[in-house]
């Protein structure tokens, strides 16, 4: 999908910027990936028997796919509320830099914090790595509108996919249900990868995927956090060291 | 209906552990990222942290694999992500031939392994 240029008066109005976000989700792969992964949190629902409307609201007001499988398998598993509610906010933790991270894009030099609430609950991995994207192309003060209608169109795929997936549950061979849980590493690796357009991206997701192995056998509870804050600050420094050289 | 509901315990440990864990970093990033610059190396270190806890992530569930993909023998696990990675690269990044060869590879090997 190719969006109007930045001064067309297509860009008049946040209807249309809406539905302009609200189109893009149809040009993007991640959809494609966003709805096998929600299939496979459906079914995992389901598999550990929670209610429909658990699942819903799940995707609904969690919105955060690995949040949601933890959530699942750790509850699902027989963990009390405590551990699974440690493991949850632990994974949810990328949130924060997200949200951090987003806004910038997308605030005005008039944009209130309130106009921002629903921009902050719609951020999850896919807005992220979308809005790097997208946002370029469209005018800064239709972006509100624009990442809301992105977003919103998001999050009706992984609504459809999670009530697909928790109907199809029951007929889910061991060996479908497997390549449906495999997608979801493979897709967020392989986007991830795709939009890392600096050294220290590329090191820091490089990094984190070897040090998580190393950082679990801490079992402290928090091993993600452990080394995703080292890997991160390891690329960071890197990066930092390049340009300092390469400035010199 | 009272399937589609499930019971209210249920419900209620959904808002403690699933749905204030997450929203409560994000109402963090809205309260403390709106004085952050773009270009800033705070948010710069941040964005590498982000992406390195979300790599975290990925290594988990091929290192301690959810539900069914236990399944599946851990070398089966890894050589499909690297024969995915190896697609994705030789496609000039193609997140669509990277993930079906992946998924490919898995099928098959479970296929062939039984």
């Amino acid at each position: 999908m190719t969006l109007p240029p930045l001064d067309s008066p297509q860009w008049d109005g946040s209807l249309k910027a809406f539905a302009f976000g609200l189109r893009a989700t149809s040009a993007t792969i991640l959809s494609v990936v966003l709805f096998v992964t929600f299939i496979g949190i459906g079914a995992l629902a389901h598999d550990t028997h929670f209610s429909m409307l658990w699942a819903i609201l799940s995707t609904v007001l969690v919105w955060a796919g690995p949040a949601q499988i933890i959530l699942v398998s750790t509850l699902g598993s027989g963990q009390t509320i405590l551990q699974s509610a440690i493991a949850v906010t632990m994974s949810a933790i990328r949130l924060f830099p997200m949200v951090v991270a987003v806004l910038p894009l997308i605030r005005g030099p008039n944009t209130k914090r309130r106009h921002l609430v629903l921009i902050a609950h719609l951020t999850a991995v896919t807005l992220w790595v979308e809005c790097y994207r997208f946002l370029p192309h469209v005018p800064r003060e239709r972006r509100i509108a624009f990442v809301h209608g992105l977003g919103s169109g998001l999050m009706a795929v992984a609504l459809v996919a999670t009530i697909i997936g928790y109907l199809l549950a029951a007929n889910l061979s061991q060996t479908f249900g497997a390549a449906v849980l495999l997608l979801t590493p493979l897709a967020f690796l392989f986007s991830t990868l795709r939009n890392a357009r600096e050294l220290a991206d590329v090191l820091a997701l490089g990094l984190g995927l070897v040090l998580y192995p190393v950082a679990a056998q801490l079992n402290s509870g928090v091993d993600i956090l452990i080394s995703g804050v080292v890997a991160g600050t390891i690329a960071f420094g890197a990066h930092k060291w390049r340009e300092r050289r390469e400035a010199a | 209906m009272s399937d589609f509901i499930g019971d209210w315990h249920a419900l209620f440990v959904l808002l403690v552990a699933g749905v204030i864990p997450n929203q409560i970093w994000r109402l963090l990033g809205l309260w403390f990222g709106s004085g952050l610059d773009e270009g800033s190396d705070l948010l710069m270190w941040v964005k590498a942290v982000a992406t390195a806890i979300l790599a975290g992530v990925i290594a988990q569930i091929l290192v301690q694999p959810p539900g069914a993909l236990a399944s599946v023998t851990w070398g089966l696990r890894y050589g499909a992500v690297v024969a995915g990675l190896a697609a994705f690269l030789a496609s000039r990044r193609s997140i669509f031939a990277g993930v079906v060869c992946g998924e490919m590879v898995m099928l098959a090997g479970k296929w062939w392994l039984g």
